[in-house]
């Protein structure tokens, strides 16, 4: 009996460390699976080109660490100016630009730093800092913290470091719900509100600033540095994301009837 | 309170209807831990043993280990897992990061020292009735272990469900090394901290429901099984 | 062979710089039934520690016949509160032969008749742990028998008992002597030495200090305090 169990034990073990042939293990940032995009195009790239791809949803700062180590295939992210540096530096062997979608400021809807009535984004957040109205801020050096601070930048003040600046250093999911807990303002990618559950008192203030549009960038982890990776997969998958009818599935995408992505990956 | 009765609300019909994926996560969650458990209690039982009945020149010191490991942050733990099965660490060949195998070696490390630290108290106590008979008897080393480890066999199982209870609702280091991918190393604590994350309170609520449900009757399941609380005299 | 006689030579011991017994130097021959008398704190515990080789010698030697790892093998010590195990009461009892890799089945069927012999025939598959302190204390006796040892070490075995109990017992070690066994019996209750000594050892603060048949002694002890101790005086 006992020894059953024991025999039963090491098949479970020996059986969990068998991995399935034809899979891509990809780092994607939390925006995107909170999306629920990924929900849809998953399943179609295996109908489609018979691909099981594995997400691992992290923060782009963790997802490109997971690159360079090699534990991913390749890696969905959105923060253009550390995906150059991680195809420079060789990490990955070049960077496919797929879709972007864009990020919207949501705050209480009694909006009381009348952020709704700014012109552009600049203005926005300059309006948060006169009404010292409480700001969450991801503070977890995701690609959404990152265009966060660089939009703060170009503010006269610049960066926030007064009392009204929270960063919380979560996903996107939690800075939202510390958002509706303090009746707070928050840059989020306009997919994670969407799909966001718990709305409670908030709403989109203010959107459409061509600044806020949000580039993904797709990228091959490179097989010269890490030979293990499989870079024929990866390679596959980029074809089809980039494909005219994949792309177009992107682009239909909708929840509450708006569309989120817009696809513009070059052929 | 209505986010409460909506997770009661979650909780009950993904049970009645045995929501497939649920059930999937579920036997994950239970085929990690009970395995990282099972090794656990094989390394954490026989060491609190040896340490109760040995002495030697830095016992104290590896006791107080031992009970300081017991606090460490499963965060750290998957962290250190992750550095050593990470394609570029020590192990990164065997390929195992994100894998349930993965998951079930951050257990071992966060149960056994829990485990060693319970069974070392309890079997100490044991220890210090049986001394003079086990010494007048004559026995070896290893026959005191086994008298003890049987006799102890109740205490050892409340231990291991300890190490049960601490692997089985641990999150920090099974989301680093396993991923929470889906329909592979995604399990319930990892699903909780997704709808959470999501803010579908009541479904994350729901989740944690059932994850104690389970806990509770595997508790049961094993004291039924073991008869302790039934005989209970000892 | 025998393992006795057992030989101290100058055997002292010293807790914390302390001495408490010492120093002793006796031969005990077999097939003794002996009393170790003396009030409480004179050493009679760490006097049969001593000799059963569970207490650590801080000067001198013990003696066997054969060495001391054989020697080990062929002797039992039962405690004054006894060491009941947290199993039932027949593998309480067949514990000793388990250790020694006896068949289980005969190990079984041995300690059944142990226990049928104490009264406990019904209550095989209890726990022992339940038991009442003399049925724990008969217990403890019939595991330390079922060897069949050629010495048996008693550490006041009555103490804490009843009449009744304390008839059982002194019944199974009159029987144990007669079948052939060396008994070393400590205690401080007279009546007890006087029932079933064939010979006393009267120890006071840790020393030896007189060594008779129980006759000569019961009859007038050489000794001041062990007169003193008869008598019922405080020594």
């Amino acid at each position: 009996m006992v020894q059953r169990m024991v025999l039963a034990l090491f098949l479970t073990v020996l059986t969990s460390v068998c991995v399935h042939a034809d899979t891509l293990r990809m780092a994607v940032t939390t925006s995107f699976h909170n999306s629920g995009l990924s929900d849809v195009l998953l399943p179609l790239a295996e109908a489609e080109i018979g691909l099981t791809v594995e997400l691992v949803v992290v923060g782009t700062g963790q997802a490109l660490r997971l690159g360079r180590a090699g534990d991913v295939d390749a890696i969905l992210v959105h923060s253009k100016a550390a995906e150059i540096e991680f195809v420079e530096q060789g990490f990955g062997t070049h960077r496919r630009e797929i879709m972007y979608n864009d990020f919207v400021i949501v705050g209480p809807s009694s909006d009381p730093a009348q952020v709704a009535a700014s012109s552009d984004v600049v203005g926005a957040l300059s309006a948060i800092r006169n009404a010292e109205a409480i700001f969450v801020s991801r503070g977890d050096d995701s690609g959404t913290h990152r265009r966060e601070l660089a939009l703060w930048n170009r503010t006269d003040d610049g960066i926030p470091t007064e009392a009204w600046y929270r960063p919380v250093g979560a996903g996107m999911g939690a800075a939202l719900n510390v958002a509706v807990g303090m009746d707070a303002y928050v840059l989020s990618d306009r997919a994670s509100w969407l799909n966001f559950g718990r709305k409670d008192g908030l709403a989109v203030l203010f959107e459409g600033d061509p600044t806020l549009f949000n580039q993904y960038g797709y990228l091959p982890v490179s097989a010269a540095r890490h030979p293990h990776v499989k870079a024929q997969s990866a390679q596959a998958f980029e074809d089809w994301l980039t494909s005219p009818s994949t792309q177009a599935t992107i682009g239909s995408y909708e929840i509450d009837g708006q569309t989120l992505f817009v696809p513009n990956a070059k052929q | 309170m209505g986010d409460i009765w909506e997770g009661l609300e979650a909780a009950f019909w993904l049970i009645v209807t045995l929501d497939p994926e649920l059930v999937q996560i579920s036997l994950r969650s239970l085929q990690v831990s009970i395995t990282a458990v099972a090794i656990a209690a094989l390394i954490g039982v026989p060491f609190g043993a040896w340490l109760a009945i040995s002495r030697f020149r830095r016992r104290r010191a590896t006791i107080a280990v031992l009970n300081a490991l017991m606090g460490l942050p499963p965060v750290v733990v998957g962290l250190f897992v992750y550095l050593l099965l990470s394609r570029s660490g020590p192990f990164g060949v065997l390929g195992l990061l994100y894998t349930p195998t993965a998951m079930i070696i951050a257990q071992v490390i966060i149960a056994t020292p829990l485990i060693a630290s319970i069974s070392h108290q309890a079997i100490r106590d044991l220890w210090a009735d049986y001394h003079d008979l086990l010494i007048s008897l004559n026995t070896t080393k290893r026959q005191r272990m086994r008298a003890l480890v049987w006799d102890g066999r109740r205490s050892l199982l409340t231990a291991t469900l300890a190490g049960f209870g601490r692997a089985i609702g641990e999150v920090g280091a099974i989301m680093i090394v396993g991923g929470n991918i889906e329909n592979a190393t995604r399990v319930l604590t990892t699903s909780i901290a997704l709808e959470t994350s999501k803010g579908n309170f009541a479904l994350a609520l729901g989740l944690g429901f059932v994850l104690i449900a389970i806990a509770i009757a595997i508790n049961l399941g094993i004291h039924a099984i073991s008869g302790t609380e039934r005989e209970g005299r000892w | 062979m025998s393992i006795l006689p057992v030989n101290l030579s100058n055997v002292t011991v010293e807790k914390r710089g302390k001495r408490i017994i010492g120093p002793v130097s006796m031969e005990l021959p077999g097939g003794g039934l002996t009393i170790v008398l003396g009030p409480n704190g004179a050493g009679k515990t760490t006097l049969l520690r001593t000799m059963h080789g569970i207490e650590r010698i801080s000067g001198g030697d013990v003696r066997w016949q054969v060495s001391r790892r054989e020697a080990e093998l062929h002797q039992s010590f039962v405690f004054q509160t006894p060491i009941i195990m947290r199993r039932s009461v027949l593998d309480n009892i067949a514990y000793p032969l388990h250790l020694r890799g006896h068949p289980r089945k005969a190990s079984r069927q041995q300690a059944e008749d142990w226990a049928q012999r104490i009264g406990l025939g019904d209550a095989l598959e209890r726990p022992a742990t339940v038991l009442s302190g003399g049925e724990r204390q008969k217990l403890a006796l019939a595991r330390a028998l079922i060897i069949k040892p050629d010495i048996v070490f008693l550490d006041e075995p009555t103490a804490n008992l009843d009449g009744s109990a304390m008839r059982d017992i002194e019944q199974l070690v009159q029987d144990a002597h007669e079948s052939g066994m060396t008994i070393v019996l400590a205690t401080h209750n007279l009546g007890q030495a006087r029932r079933l000594g064939k010979e006393v050892i009267y120890i006071q603060d840790g020393v030896i200090q007189e060594r008779s048949s129980a006759k000569a002694f019961f009859a007038g002890p050489e000794d001041a305090g062990a007169a003193a101790f008869i008598n019922g005086d405080i020594v």
